[in-house]
């Protein structure tokens, strides 16, 4: 379902495939339907049985019984309702900046840059750079060019653009900056695959149609750059809202910042309470489900075609 | 260009010194052209001459290195092409995938902010025979249907200019046929002027009333398809509409009616009015079917020329007419179309043959034989960028 955005031809390839399943096929599928059986669907119904656990009558903190208690999710969406807002905030505007910085890049890049392809290749490795190096490492850096000692925050704070006693880190602006900072590659690819195979005849076609560059640019080159958008959307936002690394303190993020990822990680990790991780773990599954097949519904597949 | 109303009627182009020079070669050099409003005008050439480049200039596609281009009396050079009444019909189409038929036809009049786009869009679909399929997809249509609905989405803006560029190159014969004839009545009906690139001189003969054959970004001749047929100025165009029997010879002497040539010993009389040069080497040509061939001498007659003899080197049936290849020593070969008025054939191949046409229908180039190009067909502009190179060097 969702799936279908990251693909603009997968439906009839389908169909192909379907009619002619020849045990061939089943076997060649067999590696992969027994990966996702075992590392997948177990997981997932182990998770599912573990968020009905009721804590065990005379067990020790982290021992809990299977049950139906289907309070447990009652009780963490009272506890964590803020957490989960936050998250979905702070994943959609984290969204909103990768894309508004991800498409001039992918357009300069795939479109403009065609005429000179060593440049585009050069271009292409920069964005994919910052993955040579450990996604923590990197967010460890942003961590020390925010601290409080660091020259770019007594740079700020000496020409009064920040308050003497002003911090960087531990706000909703370093949790948000470290998740779009870290994203903007998932943004940049499938925009950049989209842009790169644009038939700029069509943007010819508008401008002679007396539509101006912008109306070209929102009549013309968003709708038939919309499968890009859609994927880097969806590759952005759906890891962004569950992370909890940028959120964490030791990180970006302070008391006041927590996202759902974060009450997670406590749940399972810290305080041993397993059922509330699960069912939070749940709920931030089905959440981003729903949100995505809307998404999807309404901007993809119409105009996907 | 005032928005909201359409262009009362066509208007004429005009186009004034225009250069356009691309890293490595000029693809136009010095074109000055006036095409008149309300007419049916078509740039004729092999690829890479420079008709395409010409259209995306007046287009707006692209700037001129030098010159002007006025379109009804105002000059447009430095209009953006969205500033400009003019409409193009792609070679690719490039209709809008993710719009429908109706959608990509109603496009311009929105950006215009018409009234009653959706009417409009209709309207036009109807004279296109399209307006069952107003809700497809384009690629959803065959290519003769998208071609129409190309057409439909640049007429329904009633441009005072509308530029085809090769629309019709991807419809197979049948269905051009039926197209070059819609558009001529659609032009004729609607009374826009229409420019029109095209390398295919059948096309081009049958549908415009102006023809200009372009040839490494220069117009060789310009006009009417009759007058370009019958009396081509260079080889060039001898032998780009149509196909031509081309000799070279001094010339030998000159009457009030005409002037007579010695080519390869025999003497062969061009009408003087159809002469373009009377004096030293000339190039003089007629066409394959104006040629008669006779398997005995012809008696000598004053209105006839007679070259011969030579022989059948090839023979090959084409429905309509027969084409005989025949070499005559010295003169080369030359090629004779001949009806097929009775069945069979009486001349096979290697037979003895002489030729033999009305003095009437030569004509005489303007060409300095001596560095008269061969025809050279289809140059593409990679070719003459390389040319360029090595007589640059």
């Amino acid at each position: 379902m969702a799936f279908a955005a990251f693909s603009t031809s997968t439906a009839p390839v389908a169909a192909d495939t379907a009619r002619k399943s020849s045990p061939v096929a089943l076997l060649l599928l067999l590696p992969g339907i027994l990966y996702l059986v075992l590392f997948f669907l177990t997981p997932l119904v182990s998770l599912l049985l573990t968020s009905f656990k009721a804590p065990a009558e005379f067990g020790d903190i982290g021992q809990f019984d299977y049950a139906f208690r289907w309070e447990n999710y009652v009780e963490v969406i009272t506890t964590y309702w803020p957490h989960i807002i936050r998250s979905f905030g702070y994943a959609l505007t984290a969204t909103f900046f990768a894309l508004i910085i991800s498409y001039p890049l992918a357009y300069f890049i795939g479109v403009k840059a065609r005429r000179w392809p060593l440049l585009q290749s050069l271009a292409l490795v920069l964005v994919v750079a910052p993955f040579f190096i450990s996604f923590l490492l990197r967010t460890l850096a942003w961590k020390q060019i925010f601290s409080d000692e660091s020259f770019l925050v007594t740079s700020l704070k000496a020409v009064s653009l920040l308050a003497p006693d002003a911090h960087v880190t531990g706000t909703a602006f370093s949790v948000i900056f470290g998740l779009t900072y870290n994203f903007i590659p998932f943004m940049t690819l499938p925009l950049y695959t989209t842009l790169e195979r644009l038939d700029v005849r069509y943007l010819e076609a508008g401008s002679d149609l007396y539509a101006s560059p912008f109306e070209v640019f929102r009549k013309v080159t968003i709708p038939l750059s919309m499968p890009g958008i859609v994927a880097g959307t969806l590759l952005t936002f759906i890891p962004a809202a569950g992370d909890y690394i940028n959120a964490s303190r030791e990180f970006l993020g302070g008391t006041g910042t927590q996202m759902i990822g974060n009450v997670i990680e406590a749940n399972f990790l810290v305080l041993q309470n397993f059922p509330s991780g699960a069912a939070l773990s749940i709920i931030l599954m089905s959440a981003i489900l729903v949100l995505v097949s809307i998404y999807v519904k309404k901007s993809g597949t119409e105009e996907l075609l | 260009m005032a928005t909201g109303t359409f262009a009362e009627s066509g208007a004429d182009l005009e186009l004034v010194g225009i250069h356009k020079r691309f890293p490595g070669f000029t693809a136009i050099d010095d074109l000055n052209l006036t095409i008149p409003a309300g007419s049916f005008f078509a740039l004729l050439g092999p690829s890479g001459c420079g008709k395409t480049t010409t259209l995306r200039l007046v287009a707006g596609l692209e700037t001129p290195t030098a010159g002007r281009i006025l379109l009804g009396g105002n000059d447009v050079t430095n209009q953006k092409s969205f500033q400009r009444p003019v409409n193009t019909v792609f070679q690719s189409y490039a209709l809008f995938p993710h719009m429908t038929v109706l959608e990509n036809v109603a496009f311009g009049l929105r950006r215009r902010k018409m009234a009653a786009p959706l009417d409009k869009a209709h309207e036009v679909l109807r004279l296109v025979e399209l307006d069952h399929l107003a809700s497809r997809r384009p690629q959803q249509l065959s290519g003769g249907q998208q071609q129409r609905v190309a057409l439909a989405r640049a007429i329904v803006n009633r441009p005072a200019l509308l530029l085809l560029d090769e629309p019709l190159g991807a419809l197979d014969l049948k269905l051009r046929r039926q197209m070059q004839l819609e558009l001529k009545t659609i032009q004729e009906d609607v009374g826009l002027t229409f420019l029109h690139v095209t390398h295919d001189q059948e096309e081009a003969m049958t549908m415009a009333d102006t023809i200009a054959v372009m040839n490494k970004g220069r117009i060789e001749q310009m006009g009417a398809p009759q007058e370009l047929y019958e009396l081509p100025r260079t080889s060039f165009v001898a032998n780009f509409l149509g196909q031509s029997n081309l000799f070279t010879g001094p010339v030998m002497g000159t009457t009030s009616a005409g002037i007579s040539v010695d080519i390869a010993g025999q003497k062969v009389v061009v009408p003087i009015d159809r002469a373009h040069r009377t004096s030293g080497e000339i190039t003089i040509g007629v066409r394959p079917e104006k040629l008669t061939l006779h398997s005995s001498k012809p008696a000598r007659d004053a209105g006839i020329n007679v070259m011969g003899p030579g022989r059948v080197i090839d023979v090959s049936f084409s429905g309509v007419s027969t084409q005989y290849l025949v070499d005559v020593p010295g003169a080369g070969k030359l090629v004779v179309f001949a009806q097929n008025m009775t069945f069979g054939s009486d001349v096979r191949e290697g037979d003895k043959v002489w030729v033999s046409w009305t003095i009437d229908h030569g004509f005489g180039l303007d060409d300095d034989p001596a560095e008269a190009p061969r025809f050279s067909p289809d140059l593409d502009t990679h070719t003459i960028a390389a040319q360029h190179l090595v007589e640059g060097a």
